[in-house]
């Protein structure tokens, strides 16, 4: 069957651009950005095991619209850093900010000191040094990405991405390679954007419920928003009200574009590199195949969309047709996409889509599930169950034409803090309680309930390869996702990290923990736990539920996870919601030392 | 399409497609009542109630039943008594569609692996150690890590911010002369504790300032939506009295913003007030916010002209504009009536108890 396989599989790393722009030449640039030279958008790469980046700051344009940015080696993103399983890496990152700075590599397994987090795990790139990460053997390969863990610095376009090629064969072949990585451009400096969320609610949002929209909620169910102080229009915090949606950098009108020959196969690695924006991913008219989550090979799942949420990373194949094909990331708000071109040839162009119309939150959202979204598996053990096999597409929570399904709300308590555990702490920084918080891993996510075609959820994912610890957790646990949407608190478990800094999260060395994520707020969390990979708990066999590094909590529903806790050290745990962590949604995991425990199979290890 | 599933992975990697269904296997002793119990439980799953975990498992469970969660099953023990029906109210049946659900497939349903035993949940084990996370300092020193650390807890969680609103900054047109109005806010501090200052005045052109008065505040969040605010209002007018102020602030159901306060003047004299604003979206940038004012007095007050109960009220709507979400320009109207012995109190001095003014002005904040 490998004789079938391709033998022109080529691996064109950057996405390449139309018009002779693309000849980007692979070298690194040095940061002096202080003169009028603009930073580039898309990336150059790196790879060997000695590696060079260096992070500077400079004037940025986007269609127009000029900002503030930082980059490495000299554009937005910064260069894909292209390395090999079974291989050591030296990365050597100089500063040339006036301000402290730091590289975390998303995804990568590696000692925690080398990790990049300032307070956790180093103390930070001080102005003007470098600071070597000296990573030992890469134990994985797959998509990744890195970006600045310094404070909102990740904004400004400190962010590139990471291919780990395999040591062996890479089971998924394909004719032509690239990565899309998506982020935003704003002209707004980001504590600007943290300042405007404190202090005005909805500030960013212009597709909020008023007396002339066309939404479909009834007076009743308008009132009762009301009486919550809450708005079912609040999908995302940060919109294309302020944001231009970035592929590889460029806008959507600056036509980044992926060339293929009719019949080849394409793998795009797909990398939500933005701050604060959920994607749908989606090729009109084309089916492709999701054959990797977080980096790792899952199944072939057939689907004509995904959300993705922020900082997770998904490959797909493609089989593209015709002269072009758009891909189209919308905003999972929908206020804007960004595009790239499947091109047969450059300049070609397939039409782009119109935005579709914004979603509403739904009685799911506000964990009460009487619909079908989330339907409660009771904590996962039932979770096997096949649902495509179930026939259980039923108009999920009512159906956008009546989002809130008919129920009677009055007499509801949203905040019965009784149904909380005794080690949430109960205060101002708790606005919501799910009265019945469900498992919502079956959940394609908000706003993709009704599409007339496959989306894909976390269900779906099947890992390719078996795991290696099939070990029963030994104990369980429950952390609460925590927020008030008014005063733009966010928090676990009711605790900011101002509380909690000195009270981390702890595993002992090897310990299996199942971990159930309760979010108690109507948004979406995208959850990431540094160092590790942890397994989803959704219906898959034991020795394949696929391994993620992030996951994303449906609002007011819970998602659950399996953690073998064998990476000693201190590890960053928040929200990758960029403005929810400055906010408090973070936390420490200490994984206890090994000691005198024999070494365990790690994944990836033969 | 299958072919090309298969074509995408190396050989190696085919049979852990063709198993698809091997860990699945239903043991083959089992009694056409637990599937029926599994699968009753499963429609009341699907229907949004909560059926407890093993409620279709005999109550003594064999401690890690390999491979085998159904092997002496009792489902008798199946307790409907457990399920919550009382959120049902309203609950539209019609949008689930049971046919479909007899088609479940149960085959696909993983019972293979099921093990119903619960997982104990409790703290971390001793082996998890205590204490606060530090691995970082072995490596790199705790004088490095400090300043960093230190920086870490301040970025997340711990910022502090500055507002200042003006809510209302107008032109008075009216009978008499015209007049102007400011109504200030703002504060400085974190998410629970704040320094909260107000200052509101008003006075017609060419003469005197009418009213002023200063608050300065400490605010505490005592709830999602409130704040309890205690503090000191210093009046700069008139005979310039200094109180005590205790309040509240904060939004109401319906989204109502609500101030309520009550002032001790350093005479003895109580007073109060309540302030209500709604801001009601008619397109994205244009809002209508009626607004309520009313004053109360625990006593009569002559030298202010504040008589005893219902001191005032003042009933406004405003429509404005933003041109950004920090700055809209408005223009509105806004009665006041002096009422009961204020009232009369008004008339004594020469002025009418109540007054019409038509406003002008700009609400921005920054």
């Amino acid at each position: 069957m490998s004789e079938l396989l391709v033998s022109r599989r080529r691996l064109l790393g950057a996405g390449a651009l139309g018009a002779g722009a693309l000849a980007l030449p692979a070298w690194a640039r040095g940061a002096d950005l202080h003169g009028n030279e603009s930073i580039r958008p898309g990336f150059d790469e790196v790879s060997g095991r000695d590696i060079a980046l260096t992070i500077g700051e400079g004037p940025r344009v986007v269609q127009g619209r000029r900002g503030h940015a930082i980059a490495v080696n000299g554009s937005v993103p910064g260069p894909l850093v292209r390395l090999k399983e079974g291989q050591p890496v030296q990365l050597a990152v100089t500063n040339t900010l006036d301000e402290d700075s730091s590289i975390h590599w998303h995804g990568l397994l590696l000692p925690f000191q080398f990790d990049g987090v300032p307070g956790v795990s180093f103390p930070g790139i001080k102005p003007g040094e470098t600071f070597v990460y000296d990573i030992p053997a890469l134990r994985q390969s797959g998509t990744y990405w890195w970006h600045s863990h310094s404070g909102l610095q990740e904004q400004a376009g400190h962010y590139g991405p990471i291919v780990v090629e395999p040591a062996a064969t890479d089971p998924v072949q394909a004719d032509r390679d690239y990565v899309m990585l998506l982020s935003e451009f704003t002209p707004l400096h980001p504590h600007t954007i943290m300042d405007k969320l404190k202090k005005g609610e909805g500030y960013f949002n212009y597709q909020q419920n008023t007396w002339t929209d066309d939404y479909p909620l009834s007076g009743e169910d308008r009132r009762m928003w009301a009486r919550m102080r809450m708005m079912a229009t609040d999908i995302l915090d940060v919109t294309g009200s302020t944001y231009t949606y970035l592929a590889n950098g460029r806008g959507p009108e600056e036509g980044l574009e992926f060339l293929f020959t009719p019949g080849e196969r394409v793998r795009l690695r797909i990398i939500n590199g933005s701050a604060m924006t959920f994607f749908n991913l989606r090729i009109p008219g084309v089916k492709f195949w999701v054959v990797g989550a977080d980096g790792q090979n899952v199944r072939p799942v057939e689907v004509e969309e995904f959300q993705i949420g922020t900082a997770e990373t998904y490959d797909i194949i493609v089989e593209p047709t015709g002269e072009a094909r758009t891909i189209v990331a919308e905003s999972m708000d929908r206020s804007g996409m960004a595009i790239a071109t499947l091109a047969s040839r450059p300049g070609a162009r397939a039409s782009v889509p119109p935005l579709r119309d914004p979603p509403l939150l739904t009685m799911a959202d506000m964990g009460m599930n009487h619909g079908s979204g989330g339907m409660d598996h009771g904590g996962g053990d039932m979770a096997g169950m096949d649902h495509s096999a179930m026939g259980h597409d039923m108009p999920s929570q009512g159906a956008a034409a009546e989002p809130m399904g008919g129920m009677d709300m009055s007499g509801m308590n949203m905040r019965d803090t009784s149904k909380l555990p005794s080690d949430v702490r109960i205060g101002p920084g708790i606005d919501m309680v799910s009265m019945n918080p469900v498992d919502r891993m079956g959940d394609p996510g908000l706003g993709l309930d009704n599409v007339p075609h496959k989306v894909l959820n976390y269900r779906d994912l099947v890992a390719l390869e078996s795991n290696d610890d099939l070990r029963r957790p030994s104990r369980q646990m429950e952390i609460h996702l925590t927020g008030n949407m008014e005063r733009y608190m966010w928090s676990f478990d009711g605790k900011k990290f101002t509380a909690v800094s000195d009270d981390p999260i702890r595993f002992a060395y090897n310990e299996r923990v199942r971990v159930k994520l309760v979010n108690d707020t109507m948004m979406a969390h995208p959850i990431h736990l540094h160092g590790h990979f942890f397994e989803l708990v959704n219906g898959a066999p034991a020795d394949r539920q696929p391994q993620k590094h992030t996951v994303i909590v449906q609002p007011g529903g819970s998602a659950t996870f399996d953690l073998t806790a064998d990476e000693e050290g201190d590890w960053a745990f928040h929200c990758h919601l960029l403005y929810h962590m400055h906010s408090g949604m973070f936390q420490i995991v200490t994984v206890a030392p090994r000691g005198n425990q024999p070494d365990v199979k790690r994944v990836g290890e033969d | 399409m299958r072919l090309l599933v298969a074509m995408l992975f190396v050989s190696t990697a085919a049979p852990a497609i063709a198993q698809d269904h091997s860990g699945h296997a239903m043991p083959s002793a089992q009694s056409p009542a637990q599937t029926e119990c599994e699968k009753e439980a499963e429609r009341h799953r699907a229907m949004g109630h909560s059926v407890p975990e093993g409620a279709c498992a005999p109550k003594a469970q064999p401690t890690e039943p390999a491979q085998d969660g159904h092997t002496g099953m009792d489902h008798s023990q199946m307790d409907h008594s457990q399920m919550d029906h009382s959120q049902m109210q309203g609950m539209d049946h019609s949008t689930m569609d049971h046919s479909k659900m007899e088609g479940m497939d149960h085959s696909a349903m993983g019972h293979g692996t099921m093990d119903m035993t619960p997982i104990p949940e409790g703290a971390p084990p001793a082996a998890a150690g205590s204490g606060p996370p530090r691995a970082a300092d072995a490596i790199w020193g705790a004088d490095a890590m400090r300043a960093s650390r230190n920086a870490l807890r301040t970025e997340n969680g711990g910022m502090k911010v500055f507002w200042f609103q003006g809510d209302r900054a107008e032109y008075r047109a009216r009978e008499d002369s015209d007049g102007y109005l400011w109504d200030v806010q703002g504060y400085y501090g974190g998410d629970t504790d704040k320094f909260w200052f107000k200052s509101e005045g008003e006075g017609a052109f060419g003469e005197q300032l009418e009213s002023a008065e200063i608050q300065g505040l400490w605010s505490h969040a005592i709830g999602p939506w409130w704040d309890l605010q205690v503090g000191v209002r210093q009046d700069l007018t008139g005979p310039e009295r200094t109180h005590a102020v205790i309040g509240v602030q904060g939004l109401a159901p319906y989204t109502f913003e609500l101030d309520a306060a009550a002032f001790l003047s350093n005479k003895g004299d109580l007073t109060a007030s309540v302030e209500g604003e709604l801001d009601q979206r008619i397109t994205q940038r244009l809002l209508l916010q009626p607004r309520a004012e009313v004053s109360l007095s625990a006593q009569d007050i002559p030298e202010l002209g504040i008589g005893a109960g219902l001191d005032s009220v003042e009933l406004g709507l405003r429509l404005r504009y933003e041109i950004a979400r920090e700055f809209a320009p408005y223009i509105g109207v806004e009665q006041e009536w002096k009422v009961g012995q204020s009232a009369d109190y008004a008339r004594l001095a020469g002025e009418d108890p109540s007054v019409t003014n038509y406003v002008v002005g700009v609400r921005f904040w920054f």
